[in-house]
């Protein structure tokens, strides 16, 4: 291998010196990061910059050159409220009901999913039969697509589906389960835990198997007991993980939008409909397409998501600093 | 030596052939959805058009319903869009629209297409933009084989609203059926209703206005707190996503189902034997009216084409009345040609249900107001049925009493409107 590397090496050794000599060792940096940061740039920087700029025009032309520049009137339309905590007293009162319904589904999601995932993570990194089973089941949901995981709790939730023709059978008479805003809602919850829990679990698992063997065996010659162990053991040297964990749960939890859009469409009503959705509803699925109003709530979207970044990133250099 | 002469002289003559029809042939895309078989129906006809124009090639590039309204007007507006289309927002492309009149025989069309021609235009654009090829009527589909099992008599002609929703409830009380009415969930559908009810749909300056709908509203938001009307259509759903009740029509659930006449393909295949079922007028409401809403959709050119000529060529094709008879026959639509309408159509693979039913339909057009041909021409309507769509999912299900979503409705539309303007 080396005999055929060489050769080339020599070949490419020659411009790059000159490029060394021409440009200095830290410049030259810039020359390899260039594909990336113009890939970068192309994909993801230009359009977040032509974001802003659809954010202050309005109308409902695509092409930005035929779009009226009107400031700041669609963050003041999405603002003008005078309770926010009343989606009714808002001009934009849809805005502020997926606002409202995302915060109660991320705490809701974020609680039980984290819970679960920490409580699943335990049990799997115990000496079980068939852990390596169980390790593949919990994490088999994260696997599928979305809408393939919305289209099979619909079937089983929808008016004559398996759970009511269970529930039927047994006696108990079925619910309306997807026509109930509340009964909705909380299978919306349900169903993006179960989805997501086995990546979650997964990274928990690595955590755990990273805490040294010896404090347990410190703590079972000190005669602690288990549910002592987890405390002061377990839970203070997992919290690093907890909290990326922790934080990219939230983070996934704000963009919630794909399974439960297939699953309910943001009903009965607005009932799960989630700030994402009402971007594309507005930007996109709707008549007259509002992209300027769409694009200022995807900038005030991506404020809340740049916050908890760079509360992941200082989590994460806590963890690495120790 | 001789062998290679043969290959270089095939060669040549392949890449000059290529070059020769790529120089000669004209291509033309036509982006079409279809309901039923529609555009297997004209990409035939299309072949006989392109045996009688030689170096033309019509490629028919079939597309789901969703791609015309959501991605064809982004294709439009970034000036990437296809020669020709079928679509439904017929006002609200306007602005992308080929005036066919330099290309064609006006005197045929107006003399043929009539008032729908006027649905294709908007303020000073008043040219010649749109074939309209599915001329659809909403109206209700009645299983008959429940009144008939009920022993309940079914409303005659003139009924209204309420007495069919006394005769339905009673087929439900004296039958397995689940849902004595449905409609589906779309504001196009409770157009014709609401104007029954009152609802004006314009204001005295011509913008559109949700006066007089909350008569209607009421009653609908009623309808489905007590049982009358099937509530999973329009609750089990967010935003202003299309539903419909036909498979719980076709299961035998439902005893009126408020649709259109693009059902009847499906209803004739799917129900068969399993019940009778036929089609009624639209009720009358307390304004008087015993509307429906007429609808459809159209074949269209666009600006943008490089080939305009040959478009409206293709277009005037379809319009030809053989051709248009042929195509209404094949596809089970109604006809917006007057004369193919007058001479009347003998659909195709259809069974004397089906075909009764498509004449009920046919015969329901006199009785829709002037409001709702009105409204189905103008180019703010597709804004008007989102809105109308989610504010009455809201008070159905309880999220805003039915006065704040007419509050709402109108705010809705007064921003639509600047946005457009």
């Amino acid at each position: 291998m080396l005999h055929i590397l060489t050769p080339i090496m020599r070949v490419i050794e020659i411009p790059m010196l000159a490029l060394q000599r021409m440009l200095g060792i830290n410049k030259l940096a810039w020359v390899f990061l260039f594909p990336n940061l113009l890939l970068f740039g192309l994909f993801a920087f230009l359009p977040v910059i032509l974001n802003m700029f659809y954010a202050s025009t309005g109308g409902d032309n695509v092409l930005l050159s035929d779009r009226p520049y009107v400031g700041a009137r669609n963050f003041a339309n999405l603002m003008d409220c005078s309770n926010f905590l009343d989606p009714n007293s808002c001009r934009e009162d849809k805005f502020w009901r997926a606002v409202w319904n995302t915060c109660w589904f991320v705490v809701l999601q974020v609680g039980v999913m984290v819970g679960f995932s920490l409580l699943t993570a335990v049990i799997l990194n115990r000496d079980i039969r068939a852990r390596g089973f169980f390790r593949s089941v919990f994490f088999f949901p994260v696997l599928l697509s979305p809408v393939v995981v919305a289209l099979i709790w619909k079937w089983i939730l929808q008016r004559e589906g398996v759970l009511n023709a269970f529930l039927d059978w047994t006696g108990a008479g079925g619910i309306n389960w997807l026509v109930d805003a509340q009964w909705a809602f909380g299978w919306s919850v349900f169903i993006s835990v179960w989805a997501h829990m086995g990546f979650y679990t997964l990274i928990l698992l690595a955590g755990l198997q990273a805490i040294p063997r010896d404090v347990y065996d410190a703590a079972i010659m000190d005669r602690a007991s288990p549910w002592r162990t987890f405390r002061r053991i377990t839970l203070p040297l997992l919290s690093p993980t907890m909290l990326v964990v922790l934080v990219l749960a939230l983070i996934k939890g704000v963009q919630t939008f794909d399974e439960i859009y297939a699953f309910t469409g943001g009903g009965p009503g607005t009932a799960t409909t989630f700030i994402i959705q009402y971007i594309y509803e507005e930007g996109f699925a709707g008549a007259p397409r509002l992209f300027g109003l769409a694009s200022a709530a995807s900038l005030l979207v991506a404020l809340v998501l740049i916050v908890l970044t760079l509360v992941q990133l200082w989590a994460n250099r806590r963890n690495v600093d120790g | 030596m001789k062998k290679t002469t043969i290959l270089k002289t095939t060669a040549a003559a392949a890449v000059l052939g290529l070059a020769a029809g790529a120089v000669s042939a004209q291509e033309i895309r036509f982006m079409c959805y279809s309901d039923g078989n529609e555009c297997e129906v004209y990409e035939d006809l299309l072949s006989r058009f392109e045996a009688e124009n030689e170096g033309v090639d019509v490629v028919v590039d079939v597309v789901p319903y969703q791609a015309i309204l959501e991605n064809l007007p982004v294709q439009l507006a970034a000036g990437t869009g296809p020669d020709l289309a079928k679509v439904t927002d017929l006002g609200g492309l306007n602005k992308f629209y080929l005036d066919l009149a330099p290309y064609i025989d006006t005197g045929y069309w107006d003399s043929s297409f009539g008032g729908t021609l006027d649905w294709y235009r908007v303020g000073d654009r008043q040219g010649y933009y749109g074939l309209h090829t599915q001329l659809t009527i909403t109206g209700p589909f009645v299983n008959a084989t429940l009144f008939e099992q009920a022993g309940v008599d079914m409303p005659g002609e003139g009924a209204t609203w309420d007495d069919w929703a006394t005769a339905s409830r009673a087929v439900v009380e004296a039958t397995d059926a689940d849902f004595p009415m449905a409609m589906d969930r779309s504001g196009h559908r409770v157009a014709g209703p609401a104007i029954s009810y009152g609802a004006k749909y314009f204001d005295a300056e011509g913008n559109g206005s949700f006066d007089g709908f909350d008569a209607f509203a009421e009653a609908f938001v009623g309808w489905n707190e007590d049982g009358t009307m099937a509530r999973d259509v329009w609750a089990s759903q967010g935003g202003a996503t299309y539903a419909d009740a036909a498979q719980e029509f076709i299961n035998g659930e439902v005893v009126f189902y408020y649709s259109g006449s693009w059902q009847v393909g499906r209803m004739d295949e799917q129900v068969g034997d399993f019940f009778d079922w036929q089609v009624v007028g639209s009720p009358c409401g307390p304004a008087g009216a015993c509307s429906g809403m007429p609808g459809g959709a159209g074949v269209v050119g666009f600006e943008q084409t490089e080939h305009p000529e040959i478009v409206a060529k293709v277009i005037d094709f379809l319009a030809q009345e053989e051709m248009y008879a042929e195509a209404a026959a094949r596809t089970r639509n109604l006809p917006a040609h007057l004369g193919v309408a007058s001479a009347g159509v003998e659909f195709e693979n259809a069974s004397p249900a089906a075909q009764a039913a498509l004449n009920g339909f046919a015969g329901a057009l006199p009785d829709v107001s002037p409001i709702a041909f009105a409204y189905q021409g103008y180019a703010g309507n597709r804004a008007m049925f989102g809105i109308t769509v989610e504010r009455l999912s809201q008070a159905i299900v309880g999220e805003l009493t039915v006065a704040e979503a007419m509050e709402r409705a109108a705010s809705d539309l007064e921003l639509a409107m600047a946005e457009t303007k």
